[in-house]
């Protein structure tokens, strides 16, 4: 076999894993979501559906994907058909640049886990993808021709371009510091517990809440407010297409989750040295390590995710614009002003 | 400077509640220590519910000596408001001289006010605890006589609660 067929062959095998990671992912999420939703609130949430209600997600599809799929007469159907598949192929193929663990070495060939992780504008075509997401919100807005969805649509365009501006721009801070767009520069750029939150503190937090933001998450989901809009977006979806919205939320979710982990955690870096294990660099034992390290971090922050949900009540638009706007904006400028300076100084 | 202009959330609010994260950080917090209280959650078709004597469930005919208490005088079917009751009387030979040939209830009808049983002066039909009334038709929606005649001693809760409180 010649070069291009093994790394075609290479690539969807990672591609065929790393797509029921991340399916198994949103649906462990989902089951993660009304448990600890059911915990807030005393009760004790889905239990019936196999041991611990652990079935649920699989249970709540399968009765998507046998309901009536119906789209209103007055809708632009191809867009109405297209907006669930821009949403959830963009929140999927987010996943090609993130780098899941460092590398396995097999007779001298190195074996990244991820499907590009060394692509020298992963950072980039994170941002770039997840801009892209909006695209399927607003056009599952307008194609459906109801006012409430065209609100939510309209509603989460607002808010991307608000929110992008300043988490685009805290996270200039992490690339003035690595001096890298590689998403694998910028872990090992990390190692030895040189986790970029204590370099930008400032900047982790602009980019936390810009995040919720991204993901159309509470306190900043007015795209689907249900008091205010009927069901925002979604409203006159129904079956495996609704299904494809919320499976996106929450890969989007889990995307955040490790786009944050990824830039200010470390990503797979091991909170210790290596050596303690007794594993060899490019072992599969050290990779191993490397990705249930990252998986535990996901975990925490998609939990994270939840816990807020259902802690703080949705922003009112104007507070949402005055937010974006007036504080995170400059203090979003502020952070790379400041960066600069630190990296001017002490490199 | 006029009242409302006072009274706005610039004002309302302190510096520390203006920046929002300290008071979203209390408000994690109280949410994660509410995680770990006991749950309010009744498993209903394991854990059931017993109702007390108060409770106003399925109306019955109270059942005494293997026969119902009703003389058929057709008052709860009078005051019932939803008209779902229907009574037809008869004569026997019996001390109370008259019976219910028929008596029907039409549970679909039914609001469980509880005036049949305040009305009745021979305490014969009662407000029973069963609260789980499920027809698969309307026609089986309507109760017969057989079907709601209950031996009194099923009935002791509610019958001591209305000597009590009635």
């Amino acid at each position: 076999m010649d070069n291009l067929t093994w790394t075609l062959v290479e690539a969807s095998v990672k591609a065929f894993v790393i797509l029921n990671i991340v399916l198994l992912g949103a649906a462990a999420s989902v089951y993660a979501e009304r448990k600890i939703a059911a915990f807030i609130q005393d009760r004790i949430g889905p239990n019936r559906v196999g041991p611990f209600g652990l079935l649920q997600p699989f249970a709540d599809v399968f009765k998507l994907f046998f309901k009536e799929d119906i789209v209103p007469r007055a809708a632009d159907s191809f867009f109405h058909r297209l907006a669930p598949i821009i949403s959830l192929g963009v929140a999927i193929s987010v996943y090609a640049v993130i780098p899941f663990a460092h590398y396995i070495e097999i007779d001298g060939t190195r074996y990244y886990l991820g499907i590009a992780p060394n692509v020298n504008i992963g950072f980039l075509f994170i941002l770039a993808m997840t801009s892209v997401g909006v695209y399927g919100i607003t056009l599952a807005g307008w194609s459906s021709n109801n006012k409430y969805s065209l609100l939510g649509g309209l509603r989460s365009s607002a808010q991307m371009i608000s929110y992008e501006l300043s988490m685009g721009l805290s996270l200039i801070g992490v690339v003035l510091v690595a001096g890298s767009f590689s998403l694998n520069d910028i872990v090992l750029k990390q190692s030895g517990f040189m986790w970029n939150i204590f370099l930008q503190p400032l900047g982790f937090i602009i980019f936390l809440v810009s995040s919720f933001a991204e993901t159309n998450r509470a306190p900043f989901d007015l795209p689907e407010a249900e008091p205010e809009l009927v069901g925002g977006f979604n409203t006159e979806y129904s079956g495996m297409k609704f299904g494809m919205f919320f499976l996106a939320e929450y890969a989007n979710m889990a995307t955040a989750a490790a786009f944050i982990s990824l830039l200010y955690f470390g990503g797979w870096q091991l909170p210790f040295p290596a050596e303690w294990l007794g594993l060899q660099e490019g072992s599969i034992g050290l990779a191993i390590a490397q990705f249930l390290v990252f998986l535990i971090k996901i975990a925490f922050f998609v939990f994270f995710f939840i816990w807020v949900r259902w802690s703080i009540p949705r922003f009112r638009y104007d507070q949402l614009m005055r937010l974006g706007w007036k504080v995170l904006l400059p203090l979003s400028i502020l952070n790379v002003i400041l960066t600069s300076i630190g990296v001017l100084i002490f490199k | 400077m006029n009242i409302d202009s006072e009274n706005i959330e610039k004002n309302r609010m302190t510096f520390w509640e203006k920046i929002y994260l300290p008071e979203i950080a209390r408000g994690l917090g109280l949410t994660f220590k509410r995680m770990f209280r006991p749950k309010m959650t009744r498993q209903y078709p394991e854990e059931r519910w017993e109702p007390l004597g108060s409770y106003r469930g399925r109306p019955v005919l109270v059942e005494e000596g293997g026969k119902e208490r009703c003389v058929a005088c057709g008052l709860c079917s009078r005051v019932c408001p939803a008209l779902a009751i229907e009574v037809q009387a008869a004569e026997t030979s019996d001390d109370k001289e008259r019976y219910p040939s028929k008596f029907e209830i039409n549970m679909l009808r039914c609001i469980y006010c509880g005036f049949c049983e305040e009305v009745c002066p021979e305490e014969a039909i009662v407000m029973s605890k069963d609260y789980e009334l499920v027809f698969t038709s309307q026609e089986s929606a309507i109760m017969t006589k057989e079907q709601l005649l209950v031996p009194v001693s099923e009935l002791q809760d509610r019958l001591e609660f209305l000597r009590r409180y009635k």
